[in-house]
């Protein structure tokens, strides 16, 4: 497996992609132990992998598509494509910034886990799917939730728990679900919402072959680097390729799971390559760069929704912020992180649609002052909306509320009044 | 010997077990209690006769269940049919999967191999293999596809080989399965079953003789009911299937060869409520599952000796039907508990704390729990039989309580 990064391959690859390091050269035995101190060794030769890799399946390398298309001068993207995905960018930044701030002031508590910097691989992704597909994410969902749709001000309501919020206040920053815009979580333990987006792509199944309606949804399901170490991952893997589910795995590998290193917690730190073990198509893509995701991606919807199965993304990203507003961030090397901050998405769009005249500075200035009167307001819908009252305790535990039982008096606890006022005792 | 007991009990049955017709009417006369059961009409006669025949004859056989009795009394019942417990909850099945084409089965050799107790035999040739899925061995991420798919408009029948598996998915049942109703401000329900066979079998030693209903109980969003015999498991398992809350169904391995004769009709039985065994005067014995047998035949016991017990099948463990086991503390002021479940933190410890709570004043004496021994359950057959509650150990509480 290490004596796969075999230095005889000719390095390609743009100068931003060129590493602090050398690439490894490995000679057995490989190192046992890699410190964080170490920068991931990305070697452009690589991105050639997921060809060989992808000799089973049609997704095709992001370099040969990017390379294809500038040949044949036509551009990635229209002009409103690119001020779409712009304004997700900047939609996903300024909410995430806000949230920050809102936290320092006091207005919000708890675990709250920040996007900056990955902003690539949710607009990348989201962008490309209909209201009817179906989004699952982890505890860091707050612009997976923004990009399928789920308003500004309901996800900052939900966030200083007010009745407003997506989740009335008592999902949390955590737990951020849409039914009407198929959300579906927010989980606050890493992999366990893996599980419930195969269900989603079974459903999807089972609709077209078992219901025989038209149903070609999709689901995507957004993870990091650490749960790909967790069997839960491993188990959705096998499903979903064993019952070609319509699901497309997005691993964000920022390369950090709080302040462990993805090398020193991985024995193949290449989480692409797990994809084909499970007989599905595995991809690495660079994800701090929206429209080399948005091709990835636009290829492993399409598959899905064929109904060949499923795809296993790799987005090689990386958070600005520590893992959470409480994190400290005293691990990551400064040199990593000045690397990465040069390689921001939406720096990098913004200069894409400039140079390639496909906007003028001044439209997407305005774009940027939209989005921020927009996340003001959120702020002060947010505010001035009331917290939950008392009686809303004992609502949504049961769909059904009979589920609370028969009393002594015969009757069903949900039909006393104090349950109502949420001061009954069940 | 046990023609004896067959005569005592069918009498003493026969004349005590008015049960369904009591409950039946008991039920309509209570003011503010939705009516969520359809009790089959003709219940009246065939209720009093397969229920006094069938337990006599169970105990007769010393409930080694894997013997399937014939009931001879059954003559004397005109509708209905008789089948084991594992084909009523099979009947169930089949029956909310032909109503609603959302309903499916997924689980470990549920499809091809027809359920490891054949539970879903004959099901996947009928539905297909998507309807009645086979899933490789993943507890886990299984139990969470069917949580996906109920929040996305399936209705998943989730079966776990055996209970005990379910530990493997205990992450999935208690935040996804409980939680996410909550979480979600209402927005998504889950309306799954988890059902599967547990308790203690004929030494199949610690992993799989566990109950785990003492670890499921105190999970916010779920409710769990215990089926223990073929009229209860058929109308448990189509109730649950049409509950919208997710419903743990727990089945017994030592039940499944129960004869009974059931309803033609089409029935449910109401999740959150407790059935009534045996009317009596002297003792409430609360117990679920197999234990019900256990202290039926203590019950005979008791009877000759000159007591008589109120029996009480909780069936809903969660939550509990404080309604009629309160009614029934405050007729006999005695309350015994007898059930398979461990000593701490079992359902028994559970239900001592809610009586305490709430019919203090009725009681004469403490409420006593028999519960298994908490210790893991022994492979040799001797020691397997001290670890569960035996019908003497009944009849000896009883006989303490009463004094």
């Amino acid at each position: 497996m290490a004596t796969s990064f075999s230095a005889t391959l000719p390095l390609h690859g743009s100068q931003e992609n060129r590493l602090l390091l050398p690439p490894i050269r490995l000679a057995p035995p490989p190192p046992s132990f890699l410190g964080s101190t170490r920068s991931l060794t990305v070697p452009s030769s690589r991105r050639l992998y997921h060809a060989h890799a992808a000799r089973r399946s049609p997704v095709v390398g992001v370099q040969e598509v990017v390379k294809e298309k500038k040949v044949t001068n036509s551009l990635l993207i229209t002009k409103e494509e690119g001020l779409v995905l712009y304004e997700d960018m900047i939609l996903g930044r300024s909410f995430e910034d806000m949230c920050a701030q809102m936290y320092y002031r006091g207005k919000m508590f708890g675990f709250v886990h920040l996007y900056n910097g990955q902003e690539a691989v949710s607009t990348g992704f989201i962008k490309l799917l209909t209201q009817s597909d179906s989004v699952v994410s982890t505890y860091r969902d707050h612009v997976h939730a923004l990009s399928k749709g789920v308003s500004a001000r309901a996800v900052m309501s939900e966030l200083f728990g007010k009745v407003t919020g997506c989740c009335r206040g008592q999902g949390g920053s955590m737990h951020m679900f849409s039914k009407e815009h198929n959300m579906l979580g927010g989980f606050a333990f890493i992999g366990e919402g893996i599980p419930v987006a195969t269900g989603a792509a079974f459903t999807s199944k089972y609709k077209r072959e078992v219901l025989k309606q038209d149903c070609d949804d999709v689901t995507v399901a957004f993870f990091g680097d650490g749960t790909c170490n967790n069997g839960q991952f491993y188990e959705c893997l096998n499903m979903a390729a064993l019952y070609k589910l319509p699901i497309i795995f997005v691993v964000e590998n920022n390369l950090w799971a709080i302040g462990m290193s993805h090398l020193r917690s991985t024995s193949d730190p290449e989480i692409w390559k797990k994809g084909p073990a499970f007989g599905m198509p595995g991809v690495h893509v660079d994800g701090m760069d929206v429209l080399k995701v948005r091709e990835v991606a636009k290829e492993a919807v399409t598959r899905a929704r064929r109904g060949e199965g499923p795809t296993l993304v790799e987005c090689e990203t990386y958070r600005f912020r520590g893992h959470s507003l409480a994190d400290p961030d005293e691990l990551r090397d400064a040199a990593e992180k000045a690397k990465y901050a040069a390689r921001d998405p939406i720096t990098a769009l913004k200069k894409y649609l400039v140079e390639n005249k496909l906007a003028s500075e001044g439209e997407l200035k305005t774009i940027e002052k939209k989005i921020d009167e927009l996340v003001e307001e959120a702020v002060e819908f947010a505010d001035a909306s009331p917290q939950p009252g008392r009686s809303q305790l004992l609502e949504n535990v049961f769909a059904d509320p009979k589920g609370f039982g028969i009393g002594p008096d015969g009757r069903y606890r949900c039909e006393d009044p104090k349950f109502t006022e949420g001061t009954a005792q069940v | 010997m046990s023609a004896i007991i067959h005569g005592a009990g069918a009498a003493t049955a026969l004349s005590t077990f008015n049960s369904k017709k009591l409950v039946a009417r008991s039920r309509t006369n209570l003011p503010g209690r939705s009516k969520r059961c359809i009790v089959a009409a003709g219940s009246d006669d065939g209720s009093k006769s397969f229920g006094s025949s069938s337990l006599s004859l169970r105990h007769s056989h010393k409930l080694i269940a894997n013997n399937a009795v014939a009931t001879k009394a059954d003559t004397s019942a005109t509708t209905g049919h008789e089948l084991l417990l594992f084909e009523a909850l099979q009947e169930g099945l089949e029956e909310e999967m032909d109503r609603d084409p959302h309903v499916c089965v997924m689980g470990e050799d549920v499809g091809h191999y027809g359920g490891s107790y054949k539970v879903t035999k004959g099901l996947a040739d009928k539905f297909g293999d998507l309807r009645v899925l086979d899933t490789p061995i993943c507890e886990n991420a299984f139990t969470g596809m069917g949580i996906g798919a109920a929040m996305t408009d399936l209705r998943p029948v989730i079966e776990g080989m055996n209970m005990g598996f379910l530990l493997l998915a205990f992450n999935q049942i208690s935040n996804n399965c409980g939680m996410l109703h909550y979480t979600s401000g209402g927005q998504f329900t889950i309306p799954v079953v988890i059902r599967g066979p547990g308790g203690v079998g004929r030494q199949l030693g610690a992993e799989h003789s566990q109950r785990l209903e003492s670890y499921f109980q105190s999970i916010p969003g779920i409710q769990m009911v215990a089926c223990s015999t073929p009229y209860n498991a058929k109308g448990l398992m189509k109730a649950a299937i049409r509950s919208e809350n997710p419903v743990i169904l727990f089945e017994h391995v030592l039940l499944y060869n129960l004869k009974e004769k059931i309803p033609d009709e089409e029935y449910i039985c109401n999740l959150e409520e407790a059935e009534m065994v045996r009317p009596g005067e002297h003792i409430t014995i609360l117990t679920y599952s197999r234990m019900r047998y256990h202290v039926m035949q203590a019950a005979k016991t008791l009877v000759n000796k000159g007591y008589d017990p109120e029996v009480i099948d909780i069936r809903s463990l969660k939550p509990f039907d404080l309604y009629t086991i309160g009614n029934s503390v405050k007729k006999t002021h005695r309350v015994l508990i007898v059930e398979e479940c461990m000593r701490t933190g079992g359902i028994g410890a559970s239900l001592t704390a809610a009586i305490n709570e709430n019919f203090h004043d009725y009681l004469d004496a403490p409420v006593m729990c028999l519960s298994s021994q908490d210790v893991p359950t022994p492979y040799a057959g001797t020691l397997e039989e001290w670890t569960v509650v035996q019908p003497a150990q009944i009849v000896t509480a009883v006989e303490q309580l009463c004094q």
